[in-house]
Parts: C-alpha cells; sequence; structure tokens
C-alpha cells in the first residue's frame, strides 16, 4: 500500500530508472537501439538518459536490428555490459539469427569460452490499436531457446528490480516489457527488497484453482481473480515472471494443492508458452488434477487495427471467469 | 550529416605494426604449406570417416588469412567464417586441439561442441567459426565499439566471403562502423562463388571496392592469389585502422581450388577454370618468388619435413583425444546450471 502520494511512480519511470543506477553503477553499462536518444526512447522510457551520460554510453542506432543487437552481443564479449533496447518484439524479428544463432549459442559452441553478458529489452504486446506488425507477443520464440533467460516484469517493482540481476547474468537476457504497462501508476518500490530472476511470483493466493499468467496479462487476471472472489472462488494467481528457465517447483506446488489450473498467455495457443505450461503441469501433475488445464489465448489471427476486432482476438477478464468457471465447473 | 555520433578520428597515436615493416617471405611460405597441408590431411580424414559433418577448405585461398593475420598483435581480434582452418591456423591457433576439435574430441578447442565450421579460441582471441553467413559483421562491429569504449588500441579484422555482401548484415555492419568510425578490417575472401551462385549472378554491383566504399569507407582490392600482395595490402589496412582512421575494407581476389564442401560436386564450375586459377597457386607463386630471393631446394624441402612433422603429432593429438562423457552434454548451455 503507497503511504505517501509522492512516491507514485510508473512502469516507464522506474525501468528508466533502473538504467541510470546501473550506468550509474557500472561504467560498462550502456544503452544503444533505435532512437533510445534524442528522441527519448520510442516509447519515451530513456527520455533524459542521453542528456545525462552522453551520446557514447546512450547511442542511437540506425534503423538496423540485426546490426546493432549483433553489436552489443559483440561489445558484450569485448567485456562492455550492453543494454541494446529493440522498439518492439516484432522487430526483433530481424535481429533473431544474431540472438539465436549468435547469443544464444557461443558459450556452448565455443566449448564454454565465450560467454555473451548482453541485455536486450523490447516492447511486447497489444491492446493499442497498432495491428499486426506492432503488437504481437513472440517472447515464446526466445523460451524455446536453451542459452537465453527471458524475463517479463508484471510490476512496477520487477520493472525496477529485474534489469540489474539480469546485467549481472554472464549470459544474455531477453526482456520482454508490455505496452501497455508502460503508463500502470504504482508505489516506488522498496529497493532494499532484493528482486531475484529465477522464480515465479504467487501474486494472490487461493486453494481453488490455480492460474498462471505473466507480463500484460496478469492485471487482467486480477480482475478476474476478484470477480470470481466475489462468487466464493478462490484462485490462486501466479505471475511466471521468468519465462525462461520455468520456475515449475513454485508453478506444481500451487497446483498440487488447487487441483486446477488455467493458463493465461497473450501469445498464441499453438505452440506457445501456454502449450509449455500446460504440459508441464500435465507431466508432473496429472494425478492431482481435478479438471483439465485450461487456457486462454489470443485468437489465432494477426492481430488487427479496429478497436472492436482487437479487442475480440486479446485475453479479457470475461474469458478469464468463463475459464475458470469451465474447470471449476467441469471438475465438479 | 549525423553530428551526435560521427566524432573526429581519437588523437592519432604512433602507428603500430606488430609485423615487421618487410614481409618475412620464408615465414609466410610456412605459414600457407602448413594450412594447405593440414587440409589435405583434413581431406584424408574425412574419406576415412574420421572427421564428419560440413568439411570446408580453404585450398587455393591460403595467402589471404596468411598475408592478413600476420599483421595482429595477440590483443587484437579475428572473426572468422565456416572456411576458418586457415584463419585459425595463420592466427596461430594450435593445429592439435583444432584437428581433436574436427575428431570431436574433449581436447579440442571446443571441446567436441563446434567441429570444423566452429573454432574459437579465447587465447588468440579468434571469435570463430561462423556458419551463418553475414553472421559475424555485427560482431566485429561490437568488439571493436568495446574496444573504442573501453580506449583500447586494438584491431578487429572480420573475414567473410564475398557471398556475405549480398546480406543485410554487411550493409548494416559497415554502416554501423564508419558510422561510429570503429577499428574493423572488413576483409572480404572474393572466391567468385557463393556456394554454387557466382558473383555476376547474385550481385548487381560485382565491384565490391566500389560497393562498400559507397560506405565512405576506404575501400581497395588485392591479388588474393599472391601472399606479398595481401601482406602488402593488408599492411596498409591495419595500419590505417590501428591509427584511428575507422573502419577499412579490404578485398582479396581469389579462388578454392576444391568444391565447396565435402558434399559439393561442383557442378557450376568448368575445369579449365579452376585450372586457370590453379596456375596461380599462391604456394606456386610463392616458390617461384623463393627461388629468385635465392633460397635453396633444401630449405624448402626441410619446410616439408617439419610441416609434416607438425600435422602429423596434430592428428596424433586428435587420435588420442577422449571422448566427452554424455553426462556433460547440458554443460555451456548458460554459464551456471539452471535446472529448467
Amino acid at each position: 500500500m503507497s503511504t505517501a502520494v509522492e512516491t507514485e511512480t510508473t512502469y516507464r519511470e522506474v525501468i528508466r530508472e533502473a538504467m541510470r543506477e546501473a550506468m550509474r553503477r557500472d561504467d560498462r553499462v550502456f544503452l544503444m537501439g533505435e532512437d533510445v536518444g534524442r528522441y527519448g526512447g520510442g516509447f519515451g522510457v530513456s527520455l533524459g538518459l542521453l542528456e545525462e551520460f552522453g551520446d557514447e554510453r546512450v547511442r542511437d542506432a540506425p534503423l538496423s536490428e540485426s546490426g546493432f543487437v549483433g553489436a552489443g552481443i559483440g561489445a558484450a564479449l569485448g567485456g562492455m555490459r550492453p543494454i541494446v533496447e529493440v522498439m518492439t518484439v516484432n522487430f526483433v524479428m530481424l535481429a533473431m539469427d544474431q540472438i539465436v544463432n549468435t547469443a544464444a549459442a557461443l558459450l556452448h559452441m565455443s566449448g564454454g569460452q565465450f560467454a555473451v553478458p548482453v541485455v536486450i529489452r523490447m516492447t511486447t504486446g497489444g491492446g493499442r490499436q497498432l495491428a499486426a506488425q506492432h503488437s504481437h507477443s513472440l517472447e515464446n520464440w526466445f523460451a524455446h531457446v536453451p542459452g537465453l533467460r527471458v524475463l517479463a516484469p508484471a510490476t512496477i517493482a520487477d520493472a525496477r528490480g529485474m534489469l540489474w540481476p539480469a546485467l549481472q547474468d554472464p549470459d544474455p537476457v531477453i526482456i520482454v516489457e508490455h505496452g501497455s504497462l508502460y503508463n500502470a501508476k504504482g508505489p516506488t518500490p522498496d529497493l532494499s527488497v532484493p528482486v531475484d530472476i529465477d522464480r515465479a511470483a504467487v501474486r494472490r493466493t487461493g486453494d481453488d484453482i490455480t492460474v498462471v499468467t505473466y507480463g500484460g496479462s496478469l492485471g487482467l487476471v486480477t480482475d478476474a481473480a476478484d470477480r470470481l472472489a466475489a462468487e466464493g472462488i478462490d484462485v490462486e494467481v501466479i505471475d511466471l515472471r521468468v519465462l525462461r528457465p520455468l520456475d515449475d517447483a513454485t508453478l506444481m506446488e500451487s497446483v498440487r494443492r488447487t487441483h486446477r489450473a488455467v493458463v493465461v498467455d497473450e501469445g498464441w495457443r499453438t505452440g506457445g508458452l501456454s502449450a509449455e505450461v500446460s504440459a508441464r503441469i500435465a507431466e508432473q501433475c496429472f494425478y492431482d488434477l481435478d479438471a483439465p488445464v485450461g487456457r486462454v489465448c489470443a485468437a489465432e489471427v494477426p492481430i488487427p487495427y479496429a478497436q472492436h476486432l482487437e479487442k475480440a482476438a486479446l485475453p479479457d477478464a470475461d474469458r478469464v471467469v468463463a475459464a475458470v468457471h469451465e474447470a471449476v465447473g467441469g471438475g465438479g | 550529416m549525423n553530428t551526435a555520433s560521427r566524432r573526429p578520428a581519437p588523437s592519432a597515436p604512433v602507428p603500430v605494426s606488430t609485423a615487421a615493416n618487410r614481409p618475412d617471405h620464408l615465414l609466410l611460405y610456412r605459414r600457407m604449406l602448413l594450412v594447405r597441408r593440414f587440409e589435405e590431411k583434413c581431406v584424408e580424414l574425412y574419406s576415412a570417416g574420421k572427421i564428419r559433418g560440413f568439411l570446408h577448405l580453404y585450398i587455393g585461398e591460403e595467402a589471404v588469412a596468411v598475408g592478413v593475420l600476420d599483421h595482429l598483435g595477440p590483443e587484437d581480434a579475428v572473426v572468422a567464417t565456416y572456411r576458418d582452418h586457415g584463419q585459425a591456423l595463420a592466427r596461430g591457433v594450435p593445429a592439435g586441439p583444432i584437428m581433436a576439435e574436427m575428431f570431436g574430441k574433449a581436447e579440442g578447442v571446443c571441446r567436441g561442441r563446434g567441429g570444423s565450421m566452429h573454432l574459437f579460441h579465447a587465447p588468440t582471441r579468434f571469435y570463430g567459426g561462423n556458419g551463418i553467413v553475414g553472421g559475424g559483421l555485427p560482431l566485429a562491429v561490437g568488439l571493436a565499439l568495446a574496444d573504442r569504449m573501453q580506449g583500447r588500441d586494438r584491431v578487429t579484422v572480420c573475414f567473410f566471403g564475398e557471398g556475405a555482401m549480398a546480406e543485410g548484415e554487411f550493409h548494416e555492419s559497415i554502416n554501423l562502423a564508419a558510422l561510429w568510425h570503429l577499428p574493423v578490417l572488413f576483409l572480404c575472401e572474393n572466391n567468385l562463388y557463393a556456394m554454387g551462385t557466382a558473383l555476376d549472378r547474385s550481385e548487381s554491383e560485382t565491384n565490391l571496392a566500389v560497393k562498400a566504399a559507397s560506405y565512405e569507407v576506404p575501400a581497395w582490392s588485392c591479388d588474393g592469389m599472391d601472399v606479398l600482395a595481401v601482406w602488402e595490402a593488408a599492411h596498409r589496412a591495419v595500419e590505417l585502422v590501428r591509427s584511428g582512421g575507422g573502419p577499412v575494407f579490404l578485398e582479396a581476389k581469389t579462388f578454392r581450388f576444391r568444391a565447396h564442401s565435402m558434399y559439393d560436386p561442383d557442378r557450376y564450375r568448368t575445369k579449365e577454370e579452376i585450372e586457370h586459377w590453379r596456375e596461380r597457386d599462391p604456394l606456386l607463386l610463392m616458390r617461384e618468388r623463393l627461388a629468385s630471393d635465392g633460397v635453396a631446394d633444401e630449405v624448402l624441402s626441410g619446410f616439408e619435413d617439419d610441416v609434416a612433422a607438425e600435422i602429423d603429432a596434430a592428428v596424433a593429438f586428435g587420435d588420442a583425444g577422449t571422448d566427452e562423457p554424455v553426462e556433460s552434454l547440458l554443460t555451456f548451455v548458460t554459464s551456471t546450471e539452471v535446472t529448467s
């Protein structure tokens, strides 16, 4: 609970603050990406950092995703600790070769000789009428790849706290920030509370069902849980936080207790993170389940522009409530 | 006009060459001979089934890596291609661990994880064997960026074939390096064929130096079959890069005498074309030069004996190698053990 009005902040501001802190603490840290400097970041995250740190450390890159992501990887090999910002996860597709074939593979391919301590941040997700080339949730592509760590801060505390441990990781870390969260307001995080980049978080405890989600969907899952609580259904909400490696222990402990699970993922259902989480629950908790694992995902369509169509394509609280009803009712 | 990121060249230090100002003919010849004989041995071992997977031979192109890498010091970096045995040997990566790598052994440079295409060697800053055409170029830019940001007077040499110049990574990387004035030598090994596709069938501008120069980068070409020509051209290029002149592009016109890989039936080149280039075999040219220098035949045959012994030792090293335990399969996926 917020204790004072002046301690209110936003998701955008705390990421900026985390980058500022990292650059002050470690000379090797620098920020590189499209429009991170003079423009202040495509989503305004890095506004003011150029003025504070100069253009060597806040480096505007040309529209060359493969080039500057690869340069970030190379700079990491050369002893720097780069933060590479790519405007959206859709644009990162242009840099997939560098991330998958180089960053993720290099340590193994070189027999342990070359670790790649790079952090790559990007916006993900829909809900802002940006249509099919700026709205997708493709983070599962990274979560598929051995060698990467994938983080999805859903809260202001995680947005503030995940960057520094990510920069301490000797291996590549992908951070996906849901675009709808940048304006989210909340109390200034307590910096004395350590933030890990290993574990899922139980955001709400409950005994009747486990709803697993991450990133931009945490809010709608929380809304759904409030509504369900009013009906007497006690929902446990798990925020994955770390999409790779998945924290099976936290997940399974919860499902073994609640005997029911629904996975909410703004990515597509087919081959997505929801499929992976569901499969793991089936593998590890099959005999604990009282109902099939439910899923709420984006419709299998490139995200459309028109507001009502986009809304119809994305998960919402109604669909989460319906999926929980089915799991609870279906199990008897 | 870009203003924020384009800075004047850093105050130029006195140009430092690690190579002498004159090429050591005998040394260059001996290095080329090592690469040639090493790879001839690889063919034999491939046929015997001891080397598997893809094997891309550098035979015919030896003058390029040998002529260029003579100019690097231990602090400099090399980013290589999948045709990397010659680049690795010329950089001074020891032959035994290279051979052991190709045998898939724990004693290999990459503990058997990389194989022929992915030779990496931290002690010589050899950033490998990249199997993705063009994939190494952004990496080289980043290595040079790190040097610049940390105030180090180092050079990164990035090898790539002419095929990579059709990739977006070439354009993105040379643009970045030029924009940021980074110490990269872009070293194009133009062997005229991107696998089976001839240069004039894949690129509208076949004058590669002209293509590179459009990025405001000093660019020139050299005869990649003549190790002394490569040496001279690279000497000038490395000096320029090292003295703070920003990136340089150098094309070495060369030819591979063998097929693209051991799988390639080589249907796209004529015998006449290959024979024509073989007349300019870099070892042959250098032997003629050494003869005119007055080097005795016994010296050259002594080299043959030395190199044969070195390769025998490399093969023996590989043969004595051990298999990595299967339990170590997941080692090196991440720096710390991850369980999930």
